[in-house]
């Protein structure tokens, strides 16, 4: 790969080297024909060709150490003056095509490109691949950094490449700027890499999102592929060749809205569980049922449609492009004027949903309408996250942000992939369970959305635990979740369900044993994670937690504890570690 | 008729040629071996060196190893002349005359490699 750096230098500076040599070889023969002269002034023989070397090598770098090693003869002195201006020239050539040469930006991209390439393929640890740092890309990137995951970038545009640079990431992080679209530049972010984890295909550009789900299929073929798609077409599309995850936030946001009508309470703590973790808590939505109002009737407003209607929501559809669709009862124009609003019945309405492609139309027309009936509960979809001030000012009852459900999703799907399954059983849960989960969630998190994280009790993640299970310990929830700085404070993290092969319990009482191989979904900060980690790997940190007894790991200490205990209590102690 | 081949082919055997001129005649006589022949020889070599950088091809790549070959010799032929006539004094005698045209030799026969290249390159040619 450098090679190819060090292949167009040595091509661009053919000419620059050859002139040079040319004009040594003339300063050099030059000075071995000219005649010099010795101390005395008689008729000398010229320099041979080792001095002659010797006086233009130190001449044409301007070191100039002076006549060596007679004084000249004005014959000399002649053609010495001539070869002065010739070898400046000459480095000077030289230097100048050397410098343009690294200014070159077809040089810069191949250097910069190099680089990028070596550090991906000497990534060690398990990364993913992140394809697009638009919005969406950023907060995934941003969220995977906090979380500790290593990531690399594509991004097409060369000025978020640079401004990915300056966030302070505490992973290193190569980024290419370059398109995704192009299988090399896939193949040079690590795509066939033995520790690429995923790929994320969350890009602006639905054709781009398909070639790269495409892409990894092909090259990579078992590697998780999570892709973001706005239209169905696109979304039937990528899953015709198995994209493992199709996010559409569109269809997400629909969903959340219908749920968020139908069920709040189950809603609010999907909306906690599925939030990035440890952000602020989003308000607690409660649209009501009745009639809505829709502005803008596209891939966003058919979604909605779609789903609200078994929610048994009645809708009033305005959309400026009435005049194609078949629908008599859709009503023509944006919807931020009062008299199309008044049209679809803005006085019957409990809800308005401002859900154009246009963020200030979509501004105006949440505006009119809590204007024209202040009791509206107004639904704003922001396309960008520039606007996001905007909105904030506005305070719409809700705001959706196409960009922040595909990174929570993304996000959700990477880090815990126990969290479908969970969020599956939440279906058929009753309201008052939901809320009395969603209680428990907050009083652990300090005003912060928990952290979701799964644990394995293998032996590769958690030997400790493991091999205490396997030796028969009885492990229960309450017993383990402890702080392991002081046993007596629990710790702030809820076990939220355990899968044991196929089995799947959820919620486990606290006083259910533990087994080994269980695989664990946890909900709480990111603090109480990490100590739960160490407790489930290092075997006295176990012990403290589960007996309170401060015991060293080494043999002799172990064997002087266990002699100490077993002179001043008769009954055998049972082995820990 | 391409330019750069003309100039090209034309380095490649005048570094032959001159190298050839250096190296014929009884190997331990220093009149028969000009040094100015030696000087041309190392400066059209260095010359045609420069002019195979940056061919990424494999026949390049072979050319630009002769060519690097035949200045390592000429170069050391030339310090062995400079190390005789002025650093220990003892000049061209037989035995270092001997040495720079030997050292001469083994940089005419990558030369000549680099002629046969040329030629095999020439041959395979269509166009």
């Amino acid at each position: 790969m450098l090679s190819s750096a060090f292949f167009i230098v040595l091509r661009r500076m053919r000419a620059p080297i050859i002139a040079l040599i040319v004009i040594y070889a003339i300063a050099v023969i030059g000075l071995t024909l000219v005649p010099g002269v010795d101390a005395e002034g008689h008729p000398a023989p010229p320099l041979s060709f080792f001095h002659a070397f010797y006086f233009v090598s130190y001449t044409a770098t301007t070191i100039g150490f002076g006549e060596i090693p007679n004084a000249f003869s004005d014959a000399q002195r002649l053609w010495v003056t001539l070869c002065i201006y010739l070898t400046v020239v000459g480095w000077s050539y030289s230097v100048v095509t050397l410098i343009a040469l690294l200014q070159d930006k077809g040089f810069q991209n191949t250097l910069t490109v190099n680089r990028f390439a070596r550090r991906v393929r000497h990534l060690k640890e398990p990364f993913y691949l992140v394809c697009g740092c638009g919005e969406t890309g950023n907060l995934v990137c941003r969220t995977l950094d906090r979380l500790g995951h290593a990531f690399v970038v594509v991004e097409k545009d060369e000025m978020r490449v640079q401004e990915l640079d300056l966030q302070d990431f505490k992973t290193d992080t190569p980024a290419l700027a370059g398109d995704a679209r192009n299988p090399d530049h896939l193949l040079l972010a690590g795509l066939t890499h033995t520790r690429c984890r995923a790929v994320l295909a969350i890009t602006n550009n639905e054709e781009t999102n398909l070639a790269i789900a495409i892409a990894a299929r092909l090259l990579n073929p078992g590697l998780p592929v999570i892709a973001r798609a706005r239209t169905t077409g696109v979304a039937a599309n990528m899953a015709s060749f198995g994209t493992d995850h199709i996010i559409n936030p569109f269809e997400r946001f629909a969903e959340h809205l219908a749920l968020a009508i139908g069920a709040p309470e189950r809603f609010r703590l999907v909306e906690l569980l599925t939030a990035l973790p440890e952000s602020p808590l989003p308000e607690p939505h409660r649209p009501p049922a009745g009639r809505w109002i829709l502005c803008g009737y596209g891939h966003f407003g058919k979604r909605l449609a779609s789903h609200l209607a078994p929610a048994g929501i009645e809708l009033s559809i305005i959309d400026p492009l009435c005049a194609n669709s078949l629908d008599p009862t859709i009503i023509c124009g944006l919807g931020t004027e009062a008299d199309t609003l008044r049209q679809a019945g803005i006085e019957q309405a409990v809800g308005v949903i401002a859900g154009s492609d246009n963020d200030i139309n979509n501004l105006s027309i949440a505006v009119t309408a809590s204007e024209l009936k202040p009791s509206l509960f107004v639904v704003a979809r922001q396309n960008h996250s520039v606007n996001g001030p905007l909105f904030a000012a506005y305070g719409a009852d809700f705001t959706l942000v196409p960009g922040h459900i595909v990174a929570q999703e993304s996000i959700a799907i990477l880090t815990t992939p126990l969290l479908a399954a969970f969020l599956d059983l939440l279906r058929d849960k009753p309201e008052a369970w939901c809320s009395a989960l969603t209680e428990r969630l907050l009083k652990i998190g300090n005003d912060l959305t928990p952290l979701i994280w799964s644990a394995r009790l293998n032996i590769a993640e958690a030997p400790a635990a493991y091999r205490a299970l396997m030796q028969g310990d009885h492990i229960t929830p309450a017993a383990l979740l402890r702080d392991g700085t002081d046993r007596t404070t629990p710790l702030p993290a809820i076990i939220l369900l355990v899968r044991r092969g196929k089995d799947l319990v959820l919620l486990p009482d606290d006083d259910w044993a533990l087994a080994a191989g269980d695989e664990l979904l946890l909900a709480g900060p990111l603090a109480a994670r990490r100590n739960l980690e160490l407790t489930l790997y290092h075997p006295n940190e176990l012990d403290y937690v589960l007996t309170g007894e401060e015991t060293s790991g080494s043999w002799l200490w172990a064997r002087l504890a266990a002699l100490g205990r077993s002179s001043a209590s008769p009954q055998p102690r049972k082995e820990t570690s | 008729m391409n330019l750069e081949k003309v100039i090209f082919g034309f380095f490649i055997l005048l570094a032959a040629t001159l190298n050839f001129g250096f190296f014929i005649g009884d190997i331990e006589r220093p009149e028969l071996h000009n040094i100015y022949e030696l000087a041309a020889a190392l400066v059209v070599s260095l010359i045609a060196t420069a002019l195979k950088f940056g061919d990424r091809t494999q026949i390049g790549a072979v050319h630009l190893s002769t060519s690097l070959v035949a200045d390592l010799q000429l170069i050391a032929a030339a310090i062995t002349w400079a190390v005789a006539v002025h650093v220990t004094g003892v000049g061209m005698t037989p035995h270092v005359t001997s040495s720079v045209v030997s050292l001469s030799g083994g940089a005419l026969f990558a030369n000549i490699v680099s002629v046969i290249i040329l030629i095999v390159e020439t041959v395979m040619l269509r166009r």
